[in-house]
């Protein structure tokens, strides 16, 4: 008798605390008020720092409580520093920065990105000599048109006459951890061109050792006046200061970073650590705001990109005109004068899953690293993954997912499967060298590359 | 004796109305307002002419009509501004009510408008920090030059710094001014954003020179009779410089103050750009960046409004000058 009431006490007991526990859960997945409400976001002027333009004028940002000056800054250097010493709450970032920060190439620093800003988007123009040269180098269409994706090798010849004539062949890119920085070297070093090694530990940072063309650091606005002047003979930069130069008449954009690799990762948005952890409403909260202007961007077929573009049109944020920005954000890209090509993927903010922070992009980022010397020494496949687990935090994006999700803002189809996502993109296959990636074996991959360092060597 | 003053008042009346005075009126509207008028028609023929043969890779250089229709596209532009703003507000209070509702312990709070600064905004800041540099320069230069003035020791002590400074680019100071500023000044809810205490210490460090030494220079160069009557009425040292040293030196330190103030306006300008601070420098360099088929118009505007405001504070400061100085017949220009 005891025995029975003891028992269903104890089963009444059972089902309160599971029911107290069930509301407690439920209470917690609701998303709290932001912790920060007004927050400085820095970016430089590209297209692809879309999403925070249109999460700002399409009131996302204002939707989560979040009260948002958006910033243009003068050079990446500029940007990090800003958001390292807490001037900038967030900024656009190179996917190489916040990697790099992590490593302590450059300033060290505990950057992390719970969202990836997009995919594609960039370009290699040369100057209009330059071109001249290396057209008679192309197989053409039966149109006359050159045959694409242009390769470096086109290129090598008019390097190898510089060389002979003892004369510099300069390039420009963004910044020594820019995505340009290794598209660039990758494309030359695809056509037989050595873009040159860094070697820190001998306090070398300006990795021109051995190089045949020599790169070095131009601010994106910057590109096309700095081409103009003579300064550089070409320049790796993202939109829209490729198609400023079809349109200024100064140079032609021989290739797309998508001819080099199919649907590579582009920007992040990075924040401190110290940020994320002090602020976690707000981190969700911002990540939130910038899933659903990515989505806008790519909504039905890329539906709003013309208002898009007349946004990023606006003086205070990209401000080129605005045929120049619709160029490339609406599917064109106009290579060399009136040869416009239909590329629909030349900016990508949300299909294939873009935003989502793949451990595997980080990856790739650190073995470009590796390769041209800017991580000096050997590391184990496992550092490799510690580094990327530590920067890239799918964790942040998931709960700000699931949380629109459940608001029944988006849908769960609109998101890669969380239970089961292991954070690594399946082998990459679309290199222009037809070299194939897989994150899991960066060891592996660098020995795969003739220029470049492998296992073992440095310099 | 009354009748003595009636005749001369009334020769003057005759004589302002005598042909001779007519003559000399209508020369010195010619000088005054004609030539300048006719020197800039000159200029802005010139001007069209030059622009119109200027190919640039933005197109063609901005011309006066240019300029003239970016005039009342940064107007607009400003208009649309402030009704964005109006409308951030409304949708804040709205906000702040729901919350309020949801959460009845919540504080509501009004935050400043997020946009863009327009032009006018960018203006306004300029014209604040360099008047703030300014007096702060004005606040540390005066009393430290006439110390230097009055004293022969202090001045052999202290001047081979002061000409080693006063070469100095402000703008190579910057960076150091940067970084200082981001180091020294943290405070978690300041008063003043760093960017405008960076400009603002530029400006004064590229003011205080000239101030230094055109103070030091008029107190020196003290009429040696009235440095006498102070001595014989035994004035203490304050009244002494009260009296005496102050307004005797006054031509001196104001001759200072416009160099530095036309110094410190250009230099402003250059840090603004250099510095991404706030003002008609950013607005510049942005455009700059920009690189549509608009900037070169609207980067124009922004240099003669720059002129225009540079030729304003100068003459402001002349008319300060000539209020306060005594000495009426040294011209001024």
């Amino acid at each position: 008798m005891l025995n029975r009431r003891l028992g269903r006490f104890v089963e009444r007991v059972t089902l309160l605390t599971g029911l107290c526990l069930v509301t407690v859960g439920a209470l917690a997945e609701k998303l709290g008020y932001p912790e920060k409400e007004e927050l400085r976001l820095g970016f430089i002027k590209l297209t692809d720092m879309a999403p925070i333009a249109i999460a700002y004028e399409k009131g996302f940002f204002e939707d989560e409580g979040l009260y948002v000056t958006v910033e243009a800054q003068a050079n990446w250097k500029v940007l990090l520093d800003g958001v390292i010493d807490g001037r900038l709450d967030g900024a656009h970032m190179l996917a190489g920065q916040p990697i790099a920060a992590t490593i302590g190439y450059g300033t060290k620093a505990k950057i992390i990105t719970p969202f990836s800003m997009d995919l594609n988007g960039n370009g290699i123009t040369v100057s209009n000599d330059i071109w001249a040269q290396m057209k008679p180098n192309l197989p053409k269409m039966d149109n006359g048109l050159p045959v694409h994706p242009i390769k470096a090798e086109a290129l090598k010849p008019v390097v190898d006459k510089f060389i002979e004539s003892g004369k510099p062949f300069n390039m420009g890119m963004v910044f020594p951890v820019s995505t340009h920085n290794y598209e660039l070297r990758y494309w030359l070093a695809a056509g037989g061109i050595h873009p040159g090694f860094y070697a820190p530990h001998k306090g070398d940072t300006s990795g021109q050792i051995n190089a045949d063309v020599l790169l070095s650091v131009t601010p994106p606005p910057q590109m096309p006046a700095t081409l103009e002047a003579g300064t550089i003979h070409g320049y790796c930069v993202g939109e829209p200061w490729n198609q400023q130069a079809v349109f200024k008449n100064i140079g032609v954009p021989v290739v797309t970073d998508y001819e080099i690799w199919k649907n590579n990762p582009e920007k992040v948005f990075g924040i401190t650590e110290a940020f994320a952890k002090k602020y976690p409403n707000t981190t969700v909260r911002l990540t939130r705001a910038l899933i659903r202007a990515a989505k806008w961007l790519d909504d039905n077929n890329n539906a709003n990109r013309p208002e898009a573009v007349k946004i990023l049109a606006q003086t205070n944020y990209v401000g080129a005109d605005y045929k120049v920005i619709a160029n490339s954000m609406t599917g064109t890209f106009e290579y060399e004068k009136g040869d416009k090509r239909s590329v629909p993927d030349f900016n990508v903010f949300f299909r294939y899953h873009a935003t989502y922070p793949y451990y595997s992009d980080a990856i790739w980022y650190l073995t470009q690293m590796r390769r041209w010397g800017q991580i000096s020494e050997d590391k184990p496949d496992s550092w490799y993954k510690d580094i990327a687990r530590k920067v890239y935090r799918p964790d942040l994006y998931r709960k700000a997912a699931e949380s629109l999700i459940a608001e029944k803002v988006m849908n769960a189809s609109d998101f890669p499967d969380f239970n089961n996502e292991t954070g690594f993109r399946p082998e990459q296959t679309h290199f222009i060298d037809n070299i194939v990636y897989d994150g899991r074996t960066p060891n592996d991959y660098l020995n795969k590359f003739s220029i470049g360092l492998k296992q073992g060597e440095t310099i | 004796m009354m009748s003595t003053v009636k005749r001369q008042l009334a020769f003057a009346r005759v004589d302002s109305f005598s042909t001779q005075n007519i003559v000399r009126g209508v020369q010195s509207v010619f000088k005054g307002m004609l030539l300048p008028s006719l020197g800039i028609v000159a200029f802005l023929i010139l001007w069209s002419f030059a622009a119109s043969s200027i190919n640039t890779s933005l197109g063609k250089f901005p011309g006066p009509q240019a300029v003239f229709e970016q005039v009342q596209n940064l107007y607009r532009e400003h208009r649309v501004e402030r009704e964005k703003e109006a409308a951030f507000y409304q949708r804040q209070e709205a906000r702040n009510e729901k919350r309020l509702a949801e959460d009845p312990r919540y504080q509501p709070k009004i935050r400043a408008y997020t946009g863009k600064e327009t032009f006018w905004d960018q203006i306004v800041t300029s014209l604040l920090t360099v008047m703030s540099g300014f007096l702060l320069a004005v606040l540390l230069a005066i009393p430290l030059g006439i110390a230097i003035g009055l004293s022969k020791k202090l001045n052999t002590a202290i001047n081979p710094i002061i000409q080693i400074f006063k070469p100095v680019s402000p703008l190579a100071w910057l960076p150091l001014v940067t970084i200082v500023v981001s180091a020294v000044y943290v405070t978690p809810d300041p008063m003043f954003a760093k960017s405008f205490i960076n400009s603002l210490v530029t400006v004064t460090l590229c003011c205080i020179w000239p101030m230094v030494i055109n103070t030091s220079v008029g107190v020196a160069s003290l009429n040696k009779d009235w440095v006498n009557v102070s001595k014989v009425l035994r004035l203490p040292a304050l009244q002494h410089v009260k009296k005496i040293v102050l307004p005797a030196s006054i031509p001196a330190i104001f001759t200072g103050m416009r160099m530095s103030l036309g110094i410190a306006w250009m230099v402003l300008i250059a840090a603004e750009m250099l510095a991404q601070n706030p003002g008609l420098g950013k607005f510049v360099w942005d455009e700059f960046q920009n690189g549509s088929s608009q900037s070169l118009s609207r980067i124009m505007t922004a240099v003669l409004v720059i002129g225009l405001i540079g030729f304003i504070l100068d003459r402001s400061m002349l008319q300060l000058q000539r209020l306060l100085s005594w000495d009426k017949t040294v011209e001024l220009r």
